[in-house]
């Protein structure tokens, strides 16, 4: 005898089409224009900031960057459904969410400007720096949100990880004991189809990633990672049902990476063109400005304000980090314990003379 | 009169659980099969009963979850305890023990931290499966950011497991469990730690310096009671915790005798015997009347239990490695 043990489906999720087009009737959150507003602007001084950092690379003004260009509106969508308590984790590609949670564009810049103060928020003290080991976040954000649990606070934590990271044990290993222990977390991929000059082809045989959350015993859920509103609005739902203590979401955000993995990387060695020019149509910020001007939201004024203001605002960051002084060699001893151990007093001893002997 | 039980080095593990368990909610102890079942060397007895499933609690099989989970309480103020089942099974966590666990203060310049204790039975000569014995804590006193703590009795079981768990960043504990329940000591549940980054002086003595920790403390300790019946008076050291080093009473001590022998489980190269030997050369050369010697394991792959009483430092092999640079 033979009978189905399980089935599962994985919806996707799309609001606002490629060519612009409502697919959906509008959702709740869209009947506040400051809304949708805040979520262009801040695609757009990321884009802005993108380029800027790109260009600080090449002009040896600052270290390997890696780039968000196309991926704006999954960050943006992140920054603008978290609540300020709320904590979350980052991978390395999301400075759109980093920037609404109060993290300064300087300190971005100082972190790929190989400065460790890039990672002390001054201005947000629970949000986690950037993760480079790639999916090793994904295990913080369910110890986080166990905290959450363990102290009863109507908190989230929110972690990102791309596609590539989904290969690794971290991976499942978090989204397994979030199901197991019901943790308010969610997991948002950023699906950009390739893992440095690996293509999600070669990653997985599954036919989404989002279905994976169907092992670890919750929902996964597809949804169009190039549409801020679909984006906001699954991201939005997800956030919330953890803080209802209704346990975990995997959201698969379906975009495409329109820059290099990073300044140190040629995409064009990899990703075939006419891939890049199909993607680009599909791109976050067009199909957004079209619908907002199609809303009478934005007109030429506005945007050309946004852009103005944008780029001053970028500039200003950008200044700030240039004139910021490196900081004395004192500072690679001084924070690994909380108070420092006579044999590293020592060797700053050392270090400090070796530097002043110049 | 207060009556002290006498307990064992396990139990001694269990007492300061407890007491900070009581003593401070933010703690919470964790780890496959912690906690019905009170882990498989009984460390974690009774302590779910008493404190709560909250407090004390299973996790899924998985050592790179364990140490990741527990760095993600700890940004968030908790203070986790995590147990490895055995140190041979440590390996998947070490990235995130390292990448992270051990970097979190430094790279945020102090806005975030890890007060996370790891906890690992380790060592030989229980007769264990393959994977069971392993002494690899060289390998985490090279961290930048960590600190190693090693007991070798009831008493210091207890209080270094206390200074660990309020100890404000990661420390590896790791618990000889060949010396588990060898020995019994009435040990005071007053909640008083001992200090980190202390020698223990366990035998005085004016011909020869023997330092070591964990389990080989005890073979140490038996061969200067030996030495001493040959007119042979041994210094006995337990270094307690190997990162940071007690660099000073090392020093002070051998300054004194002028000969040293490093005993220690772990393989040879590498070793933290090879540390403190450098450091004791760097030091104090000229108080040395006789070569730095070092009683290791040797540079092999734990032996399966058959033969792994051969490889463990033996009370000859000290004794020996003593008459052979006392002329």
């Amino acid at each position: 005898m033979t009978t189905v043990a399980a089935r599962f489906e994985i919806p996707f999720i799309q609001i606002l089409n490629e060519k612009a087009e409502l697919k959906t009737p509008l959702p709740e959150f869209a009947n506040d224009k400051t809304t949708l507003l805040n979520l262009y602007r801040n695609m757009v001084e990321t884009r802005i900031f993108d380029k800027k950092a790109i260009a600080l690379q090449r002009t040896g003004k600052m270290g390997t960057y890696a780039p968000i260009n196309g991926q704006e509106a999954i960050s943006t969508a992140i920054g603008n459904a978290l609540h300020k308590d709320d904590v979350f984790i980052p991978y390395y590609r999301d400075y759109a969410a980093q920037f609404q949670r109060g993290v300064k564009m300087s300190d971005i810049l100082s972190y790929w400007g190989g400065d460790e103060r890039g990672s002390d928020y001054s201005t947000n003290n629970k949000d986690m720096p950037i993760c480079v080991p790639i999916a090793s976040q994904c295990l913080h954000a369910a110890g986080i949100a166990f905290s959450f649990k363990y102290r009863n606070q109507d908190r989230v934590a929110l972690v990102t990880i791309g596609d590539g990271g989904t290969s690794e044990g971290d991976f499942y290993e978090a989204i397994n004991v979030a199901g197991v222990w019901n943790l308010p977390v969610v997991f948002v991929i950023n699906n950009n189809k390739w893992a440095i000059s690996v293509s999600i082809s070669k990653q997985t045989a599954a036919k989404t990633l989002a279905q994976k959350a169907i092992a670890a015993g919750f929902d996964g859920v597809q949804v169009d990672g190039n549409d801020i509103l679909a984006t906001r609005l699954v991201i939005g739902e997800a956030i919330e049902k953890a803080r209802r203590k209704e346990g975990p979401t995997l959201i698969e955000a379906l975009s495409y990476r329109l820059s290099d993995h990073t300044t140190a990387d040629d995409a064009t060695r990899y990703q075939p063109k006419d891939e890049v020019d199909s993607a680009s149509l599909k791109e976050p910020i067009g199909r957004y400005k079209k619908f907002l001007e199609q809303q009478n939201i934005l007109d030429d004024n506005l945007e050309k304000e946004i852009l103005e203001s944008s780029t001053e605002k970028v500039q200003k960051s950008v200044d700030e980090y240039l004139q910021k002084s490196t900081q004395p060699i004192s500072s690679i001893f001084d924070y690994h314990y909380e108070s420092i151990p006579d044999y590293l007093i020592e060797q700053r001893a050392i270090a400090m003379e070796d530097v002043n002997r110049g | 009169m207060l009556i002290v039980a006498d307990i064992t080095l396990v139990e001694a593990v269990t007492q300061a659980l407890a007491f900070e368990l009581a003593n401070d909610d933010s703690v919470v102890v964790f780890g496959e099969d912690v906690g019905k079942n009170g882990g498989v060397f009984r460390a974690t007895a009774g302590l779910q009963e008493r404190f709560g499933e909250s407090r004390v609690f299973d996790s899924p099989l998985a050592e790179s979850m364990i140490a990741g989970l527990a760095v993600g309480m700890s940004v968030q103020g908790l203070k986790p305890v995590a147990e490895f089942q055995f140190m041979g099974f440590i390996f998947p966590a070490m990235n995130q023990i390292i990448a992270h666990a051990a970097r979190m203060r430094n790279r945020t310049r102090g806005r975030l931290s890890c007060p996370i204790v790891f906890r690992a039975p380790f060592g030989g000569g229980i007769r264990a499966p393959e994977h069971h014995s392993e002494s690899t804590e060289a390998l985490f006193a090279h961290i930048p950011g960590l600190q190693v703590v090693i007991p070798s009795s009831p008493k210091r079981a207890y209080g270094l497991l206390l200074a660990a768990i309020r100890n404000p960043d990661p420390v590896i504990f790791l618990e000889p469990k060949r010396i588990y329940r060898l020995v019994k000591q009435p040990v005071e549940d007053d909640g008083k730690a001992l200090p980190l980054g202390k020698c223990f002086r366990l035998r005085e003595g004016t011909d020869l310096t023997l330092i070591s920790w964990g389990a080989s403390v005890h073979e140490t300790m038996l061969a200067a009671k030996e030495l001493a019946e040959d007119g042979i008076y041994c210094e006995v050291l337990d270094v307690a915790t190997i990162k940071p080093l007690d660099i000073e009473t090392i020093l002070d001590s051998v300054e004194r005798t002028g000969r040293c022998i490093i005993v220690h489980e772990a393989a040879k190269t590498g070793g933290v015997g090879a540390e403190i030997s450098a450091q004791i050369m760097e030091n104090c050369m000229s108080s040395l009347i006789a070569p730095v010697q070092r009683v290791t394991g040797y540079d092999v792959t734990m032996p399966y239990f058959q033969l792994e009483k051969f490889y463990l430092p033996s009370v000859a092999r000290i004794k020996e490695t003593a008459m052979s640079i006392m002329e």
